[in-house]
């Protein structure tokens, strides 16, 4: 077994240490808000509602991507980065922790309206799982795949299908700064070739797969297509835990807004990442987990009403993702907007006299209808 | 004192023909038309399938509203069938007999009715005052029933005039309500009541004080009321129920969903927080017609209708200074022909 304990950076060890796992109140009213827990493990029921900071650090190593971009935002502003607990997140990481890893991995997906806060769920999960040294394949927007591509090559190793070597290569990069410790060690199964003079050995360790990769960038998706392969193959041995979080899942069976030279549609399945994509996430092999989120924002000829999954993914998606796990991700409860609106308060973002007042508070929660995205975009003026 | 008309409605406007000159239609020609009118009447009916003996005027009306459709505006423009008299003005018949003597005593004085009724309005003067001196030499007490003069108005001039068949001057008006009122201020004006009240009209009531509804239980217990709105062309109804979370329904979707717009939302929201009751009632609402804009605000006023019942009459009085329940009159302009919008002209070229 490959000891990775709490490590994930050097750095970060030195904030672990730090970390404290009492949970007591202090006598200033910020603790009612927040947690000092920063562990996503040790996280309960009576966290429920409350905000636990993230080191920037850490942020940097484990979400290269995936954050949604307001948080991003928020985190420059305030220099912080704070995840509220709530409990879609906890019920995942108790199925999570439960779970049996030789059974084959267990689909979950995350739906709700929009703006309730399926993509920061997902976040979580993925930074409980860093945390507990799973490998973490995190797919950060499946729909960037899917619109507004600028090059599509015709894939080399089948005739048939398109590459997207850009974003093939920026994935490639990320998924290289997340999780650079395992690429050191698992080592490849089979002989690949790239083009007639490269080629990988059987034996050698991903990081050069990936290195070839971000090198050629022609050959950026097969790259990926070879590294999705590899992990599927060597997860079920037990030597490392495996987590495919993908956003925006439903974008894998939509249609697409690319079209080929000759101007006809492209469907998902003839893109090299899609489809590689696609195996990852059939349940067929063990040793890991599939967190998925729909989204409605991002997904391409949907009502804009459209959110739960038999809707947004449509009758071939749903067959493929057949069975699953369903979580749906409500608005704010009570106590989740009291703990939004303390936070801001406390950090002074509602600047208005009026917002601190309780009949402010009413107001914006009237206002925004417990809705986090909406609550975020209010509380941006004030 | 002069008595000055400071608001006259248009009807009241109106140029009185009968006044003006001698006559335009002769006795024969009116006998004529009412004979006509009388025919056409049973013809009328016969047509409608109805009954010709109880065929009444309003039938008429309905039977010719029915036959000749008009969309003009003026009522007065449209085809009526009315009785000649209401058609045809009153008018003086000829003053003076064969010989070309007038009928009339006062006739060389020009008013002729004018002053035959002011000489009538002070005999009764004088009649009164001998009554009183009579009760006063008997010593017996007078009466004093002050008359209601509250819900009642003098005829005014053009009333007057129609009434005379005559023009009269605004001195002439001023003089003769001043002879009144000098009449109904006597103590024992109470027996030419009859006479007075030809001359005195009943005001309706203006005032009509909005009666608020009293709450309604549904099953639950739960206390709710309602309340309808409207602005432009959207209609909307309001059930609020006490004892809620905040939790707004339009036509069955959140109000998340259904306005998506901040500016819809806070519409919404203006009634509970100008109460300061935001999170205690729930509300259902339907609305239908109109646009975004006009759908938020037909049910701003539908809601605080309906929360009228709710609140005391202090708060209500507040809501209705703050403008909560008053309907928006505005409305969509015609467009006018030879311009380019209602109020939009065409590009003016100089030449």
């Amino acid at each position: 077994q490959l000891d990775h304990g709490c490590a994930l950076h050097t750095a970060s060890k030195d904030c672990l240490s730090a970390v404290s796992s009492q949970d007591v109140p202090a006598e200033r009213p910020r603790a009612v808000f927040h947690t000092s827990e920063s562990d996503p493990a040790k996280h309960s029921e009576h966290h429920e509602g409350r905000l636990y900071n993230i080191p920037l650090e850490e942020v940097k190593a484990v979400f290269p991507h995936g954050l949604p971009y307001r948080f991003q935002q928020q985190i420059k502003t305030f220099n912080e980065a704070r995840v509220m607990v709530r409990r879609p997140a906890l019920e995942l990481l108790a199925y999570l922790k439960g779970s049996n890893f030789s059974h084959p991995a267990v689909r979950y997906v995350i739906y709700g309206e929009r703006g309730t806060g399926k993509t920061m769920t997902l976040c979580h999960v993925v930074h409980y799982c860093s945390r507990q040294g799973w490998l973490v394949l995190h797919v950060p927007d499946a729909h960037l795949w899917v619109k507004n591509c600028k090059e599509l090559l015709q894939s080399s190793y089948n005739k048939d299908r398109l590459d997207q070597p850009l974003q093939a290569s920026a994935w490639l990069k990320n998924f290289k700064t997340s999780n650079e410790r395992f690429l050191g060690e698992i080592k490849t199964q089979k002989k690949y070739m790239w083009g007639r003079r490269e080629s990988t050995e059987e034996g050698r360790p991903l990081a050069e797969v990936v290195e070839q990769g971000l090198a050629r960038v022609r050959s950026a998706s097969d790259a990926m297509g070879v590294v999705l392969r590899e992990l599927k193959r060597q997860s079920h041995r037990g030597s490392f835990r495996l987590l495919v979080a993908v956003d925006g899942v439903n974008a894998l069976w939509g249609r697409t807004t690319l079209r080929r030279e000759d101007k006809s549609p492209v469907s998902p399945g003839e893109l090299t990442l899609v489809h590689n994509l696609r195996k990852m996430v059939m349940n067929d092999w063990s040793g890991g987990a599939i967190v998925t989120t729909l989204s409605q924002t991002g997904s391409l000829f949907k009502p804009s009403s459209a959110y739960t999954p038999q809707e947004l993914l449509g009758k071939e998606g749903f067959d493929a993702l057949d069975p699953f796990v369903p979580i749906p991700v409500p608005n704010y409860s009570p106590r989740e907007f009291e703990s939004c609106y303390g936070y801001y308060l406390e950090r002074r973002w509602l600047q208005h006299e009026k917002a601190r007042t309780e009949d402010g508070k009413a107001e914006l929660r009237f206002l925004s209808g417990s809705n986090p995205r909406q609550l975020d975009r209010l509380a941006g003026p004030l | 004192q002069t008595l000055r008309l400071i608001c006259t409605t248009t009807a009241v406007q109106r140029k009185n023909v009968g006044a003006s000159g001698p006559e335009k239609y002769t006795e024969a020609f009116i006998k004529k038309q009412i004979e006509e009118f009388n025919l056409g009447k049973r013809h009328l009916a016969n047509m409608m399938g109805e009954d010709p003996e109880t065929f009444t005027q309003e039938d008429i009306d309905r039977a010719i509203a029915y036959l000749f459709p008009s969309g003009l505006f003026d009522k007065q423009a449209r085809p009526m069938m009315k009785h000649p008299t209401e058609i045809f003005p009153e008018q003086r018949k000829i003053q003076w007999g064969e010989d070309g003597r007038p009928f009339h005593f006062l006739f060389y004085t020009g008013k002729q009715s004018y002053y035959s009724l002011m000489h009538e309005t002070y005999e009764k003067l004088l009649n009164v005052e001998k009554y009183q001196d009579q009760l006063l030499a008997q010593g017996l007490p007078l009466q004093k029933e002050k008359r209601n003069l509250a819900g009642s108005r003098w005829l005014t001039k053009i009333e007057l005039e129609e009434m005379l068949l005559e023009k009269l001057s605004d001195d002439d008006y001023s003089r003769f309500i001043q002879l009144l009122q000098k009449l109904v201020a006597l103590p024992c004006a109470d027996m030419e009541e009859k006479y007075i009240q030809k001359f005195s009209k009943e005001v309706p009531v203006q005032l009509q004080k909005v009666v608020i509804e009293p709450l309604q239980y549904d099953e639950r217990g739960v206390a709710f009321s309602t309340g309808e709105g409207k602005r432009k062309t959207a209609r909307a109804t309001a059930v609020v129920y006490d004892n809620g979370t905040g939790k707004i329904t339009v036509n069955g979707i959140d109000i998340l969903h259904y306005f998506p717009v901040l500016q819809d939302r806070e519409q919404l929201l203006f009634p509970f927080q100008f109460l300061d009751r935001i999170g205690k009632h729930d509300m259902v609402c339907t609305v239908s017609g109109g646009g975004r804009s006009a759908q938020a605000g037909a049910i701003r006023l539908a809601s605080a209708k309906a929360l009228r019942s709710f609140v005391t009459e202090k708060e209500v009085e507040f809501m209705r200074q703050a403008g909560l329940l008053t309907v928006d009159p505005r409305v969509k302009e015609r467009k006018k022909p030879g311009q380019e919008g209602p109020r939009r002209k065409f590009t003016w070229k100089k030449r």
